[in-house]
């Protein structure tokens, strides 16, 4: 039966069921050492681009070169850039028209992840990365007579020229920062979609993240333009199995919301515990648009995720919701930053860590209302649930407000699981692990309430498997 | 034999002697009542019984059908069959009160979420509770009564072996009382044994209780027949010290 691979995982002994151990498979081109100007060049040859994305990516280097680390990076010691393979292509047949035209061990990868069953019965769409490449990229008929575009980045670049130098690297520039200069010199992969004015996808699109191999960087690249009054939701999920050593992620989103735009951004990041996660994600929503982010990180050895949230337009929306996990020796410094530029902007960040076992969480939050965006609002929330002592959650708002009209509303609560909260679940014959998992699905609900129902399940059963004694290792 | 059996139970917390030798066994289908000062160490009694980690056993043992149970985890002695109902029950935010009893029918009786759910309705329409807190937060902002209420919902469904009680009676209004009495005596009837902590004698009038004993600075200085109760509510605890532990 069909039904068998969600079966399959939800009763999945360990975390590693899920994950999976990394297997060696064949690679058709590899990128590493010093990270020079003829590395890029190299890159951009490789991908046959066209000139002005060689430019891109030439400024992007000379940027990387300059700016400086940033301060609040830690962790990062370990990441020595010339031992990683910067760019990875493994080995595939020509043309991929199904999964089963992909090589095996790439295809296994995602069917253990249940990935082409939820494909078939929840989605208008998907795109497959494996290392540095699309490998897989799908939008059912129906969709694409209505003119909405799913293509690999790389192949946008190429097909719509015009469309994507309208956007690329617009909305999250080369400068911000050294890692984001890192990532417009060496993106790779990723995913083009734009939705015309007026179209609404019913299902959500998927485009799904796996580094197959250690000692590895993934860069890629996804840009989303929703035109005019269109409605998009995009799930975006991560992966990798589990291997020695570890692995370098630097991806960017880049969303545009025209224009009573709707859309909604969901991240589920379950990388194995080996991987240094860095995420650039930022919408420009204009007038009466509406971006919605989850956040949602659970794997990973380290964290950085910060969706943001530019109003634009007068009356622009944004709701961040931000869930994140710690459960072992990991750390994730996650948050939300939204900038008010107009008047009747509104902002809600939610923010809910979970920390356990010895895991660290750092909240950092910006919230910017400029002078002149008038009676605009927000309303943030942060949530740390701190299972027991060896961990910790920290919060760190920051609140710019030069709008006299404009309100903010902050709130803050930390919970822990005491004592006699264990012991009176213990004494029902729940215990410490079945507690811990029950305690943090429903810390959550009010954010699994948004997701698919698949979703929820496969998500419930990774946080059991986090907390059981067997799991949450890595 | 005896359900329970405490033999010359000594408790500390942190590095304080609480319970200083009590000695007590209740026969199945028994009903005995402890009764005894604010501070005296009947919480204490009864969250040992029950296996909170804080209170930690220094001499003495408990035993259950026989079993020494006094290094057990709270979370097997509930699969055993003791059941605590809580003086003061916690709020657990986020988990609703359905799919936590759901979770406890299957760890306790084995029965799946989905019987679970006829069988918790079907309860609480028969104790004449009202079905709106099963989609609440686990005792979040719930009223005294509403709490003890819910203890007792939880009891039932249980049908434990050993029900201790610790203060079911304090905080509620007179008709939640009876309510509450009710679902005691019911599960008494049923074979249920029953160790009750009370502060007043009321709720003893809707119940047969066999045995009495009264707990004073962690030592019991009395145990009788009911009318101890009568005793105690005329002249104090300091009066019925004369009749000792038997
Ligand atoms: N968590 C605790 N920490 C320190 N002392 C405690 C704690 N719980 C109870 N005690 C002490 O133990 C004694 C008995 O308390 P308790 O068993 O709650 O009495 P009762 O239920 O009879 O009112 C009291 O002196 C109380 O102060
Ligand atoms: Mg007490």
């Amino acid at each position: 039966m069909e039904q068998s691979k969600l079966q399959e995982i939800l009763k999945a002994g360990s975390l590693e069921e899920i994950l999976g151990t990394a297997v060696p498979y064949p690679k058709e081109i590899e990128l590493k050492g010093e990270l020079t100007k003829d590395m890029v060049e190299e890159l951009s040859r490789i991908k046959g681009e066209p000139e002005w994305m060689l430019r891109h990516r030439l400024r992007a280097l000379e940027l990387f070169y300059k700016l400086p680390m940033p301060k609040w990076v830690v962790g990062v010691e370990e990441l020595d850039l010339e031992g990683l393979v910067l760019y990875s292509k493994p080995e595939i047949g020509n043309e991929v028209r199904d999964w089963d035209d992909l090589p095996e061990n790439i295809r296994r990868t995602f069917e253990r992840l249940n990935i082409p069953e939820i494909e078939k019965k929840f989605l208008s769409g998907l795109t497959a990365v494996f290392d540095s490449e699309s490998v897989y990229s799908k939008l059912k008929e129906e969709f694409e007579k209505k003119g909405i575009i799913m293509i690999p980045m790389e192949e946008a670049v190429k097909r719509y020229p015009n469309l994507v130098k309208k956007y690329f690297g617009r909305v999250f520039p080369a400068g911000e920062h050294k890692f984001s200069a890192l990532h417009h010199a060496l993106w790779s992969g990723g995913v083009f979609v734009y939705v015309p004015k007026g179209v609404r996808i019913p299902f959500p699109v998927e485009a799904f993240f796996v580094i197959g191999s250690a000692l590895e960087g993934q860069f890629e690249h996804t840009l989303l333009v929703a035109d005019e009054g269109s409605y998009i939701h995009f799930i975006e999920g991560c992966s990798a199995p589990m291997y020695k050593g570890f692995s370098f992620h630097d991806g960017m989103v880049e969303i545009y919301a025209h224009k009573n735009a709707t859309v909604k951004f969901t991240t589920i990041q379950n990388w194995s515990r080996n991987v240094i996660n860095f995420n650039n994600k930022r919408a420009i929503i204009e007038e009466n648009a509406y971006v919605e982010w989850i956040e949602g990180s659970i794997g990973s050895k380290i964290t950085y995720t910060y969706p943001s949230s530019i109003l634009k337009g007068e009356g622009a929306r944004t709701a961040q919701y931000v869930v994140s996990l710690s459960n072992g020796p990991f750390l994730k410094d996650t948050g939300a930053k939204t900038i008010h530029l107009a008047p009747n902007t509104s902002s809600k960040i939610v923010s809910k860590s979970i920390s356990a076992n010895g895991g660290i969480n750092i909240y950092r939050g910006l919230v910017r209302i400029l002078k002149g965006a008038k009676n605009s609002t927000s309303t943030v929330s942060c949530d740390s649930l701190i299972l027991d002592e060896k961990s910790k959650a920290y919060t760190y708002p920051h609140n710019q407000i030069d709008e006299p009209t404009a309100s903010i509303i902050h709130e803050a609560t930390t919970g822990k699981l005491g004592e006699d909260k264990l012991f009176y679940m213990n004494s029902r014959g729940i215990g410490e692990e079945e507690a811990k998992s029950l305690i943090v699905l429903g810390f959550i609900s009010e954010i699994l309430e948004g997701l698919p129902f698949e979703y929820v399940e496969v998500l419930k059963r990774v946080i059991e498997l986090e907390f059981s004694e067997v799991g949450g290792v890595g | 034999m005896n359900m329970l059996k405490v033999e010359d139970l000594h408790v500390k917390i942190m590095d304080k002697e609480i319970l200083r030798g009590i000695t007590l066994s209740i026969g199945e289908g028994e009903l005995h009542v402890v009764m005894g000062p604010n501070g005296s160490g009947k919480s204490t009694l009864a969250l040992t019984i029950a296996g909170h980690p804080r209170y930690k056993v220094v001499k003495g043992r408990i035993l259950f059908e026989g079993e020494d149970i006094t290094e057990m985890k709270p979370e097997e002695r509930a699969k055993k069959g003791i059941f605590l109902s809580f003086q003061h029950p916690v709020e657990v935010e986020g988990v609703k009160v359905i799919q936590f009893l759901q979770r406890m029918l299957k760890n306790l009786r084995g029965i799946d979420e989905v019987e679970a759910y006829e069988i918790i309705f079907n309860a609480v329409e028969e104790l004449g509770l009202d079905s709106s807190v099963l989609s609440r937060e686990l005792n979040v902002g719930f009223s005294g009564g509403e709490r003890k209420k819910l203890e007792m919902l939880q009891a039932y469904l249980v049908k434990p072996k050993l029900l201790i009680l610790d203060e079911p009676d304090s905080g509620v209004d007179v008709d939640s009382l009876k309510v509450i009495a009710g679902i005691i005596d019911r599960l008494h009837r049923e074979g249920t044994s029953i160790l009750l902590i009370t502060h007043y004698g009321r709720i003893l009038e809707y119940l047969n209780a066999q045995r009495v004993h009264v707990l004073k600075d962690g030592k019991l200085v009395a145990s009788g027949g009911i009318e101890l109760v009568k005793v105690i509510e005329e002249k104090g605890f300091a009066a019925v010290e004369e009749y000792g532990a038997v």
